[in-house]
């Protein structure tokens, strides 16, 4: 029987050469060269990668580490009683009825004092011309602090003041004598002082820690400006999302891929379901704004919304990464849990979410990490553009308060024309990057300790 | 003579358009080792698989005929396929222990059907379905230890303990010797020979040898036909029907 397959004279058609093992034939060479080729080939996109990745992160890193240093100016201001309390009962509802114009003098007094302590000539008369060096959100400073401690007036107290932004882009180079000729904010005799006061301690260089817990402020005070509420916002959304977006993007993948049958209409909410993570997330905004703002009428520009939103957007990504990793369970696994007599119901939960976990638990941080960085569904919704100068009360005016987040808030700096909003964006974009990473560090690590061999 | 387990009547199954089950009726007895032999792909792990239901899970296969449990017909709608599955446990070609430890493996099936009154109870149950399984002496000192980590018989013998630790009435072999040694094999056989004793055992092989060693009973399968089924003794050395004369002898398959 088994001579059959041999046809007559297979075996003898063709004499056997016989090759020496030590020397390479052309195949084989021919086989080797493209395999080097290919492997030239893999490197060489790997360097170009690398390449664009350490541009990016180092120009990033080296436009935006200013935004975590700032100026101030530290002067003794003397908390004058005749322009603060003049009934001297320190009554705080009378101290309150003076405006920060009221502590404009005060201050122009302390620096011009310690302009006269450094020797320098001082040039400026008026106490406005002085004032241009410091924040113009300094006084406010000093008076929160006053109605805070009432019974410091009368005596001198030493403050740190922020400087303008025009002082703090001199001592960071973004500002220049040339450059000063064209602003009308400050002057070069200014930039004189300047160097005097920082020659002799006054005027400083320290880290910015109102950069990270600090609010947005107006247009005219970058030095001001902080990421902090828009921080807090953004963290109020993600907690939206994961709240509404794992367990809906689990459960119903996991119906999908274990319960439903196979037949048109599940096919269907398949093929909707892959659409629906390809549109554009702008379009996700404008449902939003349709239907939970201009329907449902939740508050605009609200943490909640703009959660809503995002989940809408992270859903399909959840369920398909999802349903991956339920599919690369091995079917073995499943015929082993039902053939014991477990329900369907069991097998799944006891036996298939387990292994799928990891790859779960990666789909969904990944989609938050997309929804963190998301800002065009915000534009719709009211969330950029809006400056919230407090942290909201309490967890429900977390979600409910109008907020921004954090890309938004970058996009908004971004679009300022002072340039010393430009180096917040960047600080920003740091600290937003210093959060992605940090999610996919932790989705590293659950997925390190979730995974099981099989 | 035996009771009857298990009656199948005009039993034919349909994968879409593949009929690959063609009018088949046997009767299964108790306490008894029936072997199902014929060529690959003639439909044997196909009819097992009925036995169970565990072919609900296909969704484009479609059973029809009748296959009665103690008389009780399996896939009446009342049926719950989950409680059926309990009295029919299965061991499968492959062995596909859980990614869990020995002990949770085989301490799964009682836990989820609470066979077990209290952890004294469970760890009885396990010693014991182990011991049935010829692989208690292997893994006694790491019962924690993961059972995807016992090699490759190992395993397939952790799955049949698992397999009996459910009490079940019949249990349902599909060529569970295939991945073993001869050593592994030979104890696999001397177990499935002991578990006659309680049990029904239907068993799916390709050794000849190995259906003539252990069964009583012998089905021959060809192309979704069930051709001859009898008594071992008979089919091996008498046959009635030419085709399975031809393939025992090696000449078709
Ligand atoms: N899930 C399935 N979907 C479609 N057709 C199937 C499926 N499972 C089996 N079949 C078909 O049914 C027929 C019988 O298959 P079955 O697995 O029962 O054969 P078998 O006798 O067990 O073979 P083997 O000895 O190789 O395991 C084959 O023609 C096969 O192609
Ligand atoms: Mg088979």
């Amino acid at each position: 029987m088994t001579d059959a397959a041999f046809p007559d004279g297979a075996n003898g058609a063709a004499p056997r050469t016989t090759t020496s093992l030590l020397a390479q034939d052309a195949r084989t060479r021919k086989r080797n060269a493209a395999e080097a080729r290919f492997r030239a080939y893999g490197i060489a996109a790997i360097a170009v990668g690398l390449v664009f990745l350490a541009v990016l992160v180092s120009s990033i890193i080296f436009k935006g580490v200013g935004a975590f240093q700032q100026t101030f100016i530290t002067l003794n201001v003397e908390l004058l009683e005749e322009k603060l309390d003049k009934s001297g009962t320190r009554d705080i509802e009378a101290i309150k009825k003076v405006t920060t114009f009221g502590y404009n003098p005060l201050i122009d007094a302390a620096l011009a004092q310690a302009i006269a302590e450094t020797g320098i000539e001082n040039p400026f008369s008026k106490g406005k011309d002085l004032r241009k060096m410091i924040s113009s959100g300094a006084a406010a400073d000093v008076r929160d602090y006053v109605i805070e401690n009432p019974d410091e007036i009368g005596k001198t107290v030493e403050f740190r003041l922020l400087a303008s932004s025009r002082v703090d882009g001199y001592l960071k180079d973004r500002v220049t004598r040339e450059s000063l000729a064209r602003d009308k904010n400050l002057s070069p005799e200014h930039l004189d002082i300047v160097d005097a006061l920082a020659g002799a301690g006054v005027v400083t260089k320290a880290f910015n820690t109102d950069f990270i817990t600090g609010a947005d402020a107006s247009e005219s005070r970058p030095e001001q400006a902080g990421i902090g509420v828009s921080m807090l916002g953004s963290f109020y959304m993600m907690l939206v999302v994961l709240a509404c977006a794992l367990p809906i993007g689990v459960a119903a993948s996991i119906y999908l891929e274990e319960f439903a049958p196979q037949n048109g209409f599940t096919d269907l909410i398949e093929v909707n379901i892959s659409n629906l993570a390809a549109v554009p997330s702008i379009v996700f905004g404008i449902l939003g704004l349709a239907v939970f703002i201009q329907f449902a009428h939740l508050p605009q520009s609200a943490p909640l919304v703009g959660g809503l939103v995002l989940t809408l957007m992270t859903l399909p990504t959840i369920i398909i990464s999802t349903r991956a990793s339920l599919k690369s369970v091995p079917p073995s696994i499943r015929e082993a849990a039902l053939g014991v007599g477990a329900s369907k119901m069991q097998t799944v939960f006891h036996h298939v979410l387990p292994l799928a976990m990891p790859g779960i638990l990666t789909g969904t941080i990944i989609g938050l990490a997309q929804a963190l960085g998301e800002t065009a569904p915000l534009l719709l919704i009211g969330m950029v553009g809006y400056i919230a100068s407090n942290y909201p009360d309490g967890v429900i005016e977390g979600f409910m308060a109008p907020n921004s987040a954090m890309p938004a808030q970058i996009y908004e700096w971004a679009k300022r024309a002072d340039p010393a909003y430009y180096e917040r964006a960047w600080g920003g974009i740091i600290i937003l990057l210093l959060f992605l990473m940090s999610m996919n560090i932790i989705a590293i690590i659950l997925r390190r300790r979730f995974e099981r061999r099989w | 003579m035996q009771d009857i387990k298990i009656t199948a009547r005009g039993v034919q199954v349909h994968y879409g358009d593949t009929h690959a089950i063609k009018d088949v009726s046997v009767d299964i007895q108790d306490n008894t080792v029936t072997a199902f032999i014929g060529p690959s792909g003639c439909g044997k792990s196909t009819f097992l698989r009925c036995l169970n239901r565990m072919n609900d899970t296909i969704d484009i296969c479609r059973v029809t005929g009748d296959i009665l449990l103690d008389g009780e017909d399996i896939y009446d709608k009342r049926v719950d396929p989950v409680q059926l599955r309990a009295k029919v446990g299965m061991v499968f070609q492959k062995p596909n222990p859980f990614p869990k430890s020995i002990y949770d493996n085989i301490a799964y099936g009682p836990r989820i059907h609470g066979l077990a009154r209290n952890k004294a109870d469970l760890d009885d149950i396990v010693e014991k379905s182990l011991r049935r399984g010829a692989i208690w002496d292997e893994v006694k000192d790491r019962l924690h230890a993961p059972g995807t980590g016992l090699s490759g018989g190992q395993q397939q013998r952790l799955c049949i303990a698992r397999a009996v630790a459910t009490e079940p009435e019949v249990l349902l072999m599909d060529e569970p010797c295939s991945a073993l040694d001869p050593i592994a094999t030979a104890q696999v056989e001397e177990l499935i020979d002991e578990l006659r004793e309680n049990y029904s055992v239907v068993i799916v092989t390709h050794s000849m040898q190995q259906a003539a060693r252990v069964s009583q009973k012998t089905a021959f399968f060809h192309l979704g036909n069930l051709v001859e089924f009898g008594d071992t003794d008979q089919i091996f050395t008498n046959p009635s029907d030419p085709r399975t004369e031809s393939y025992i002898t090696g000449r078709i398959g």
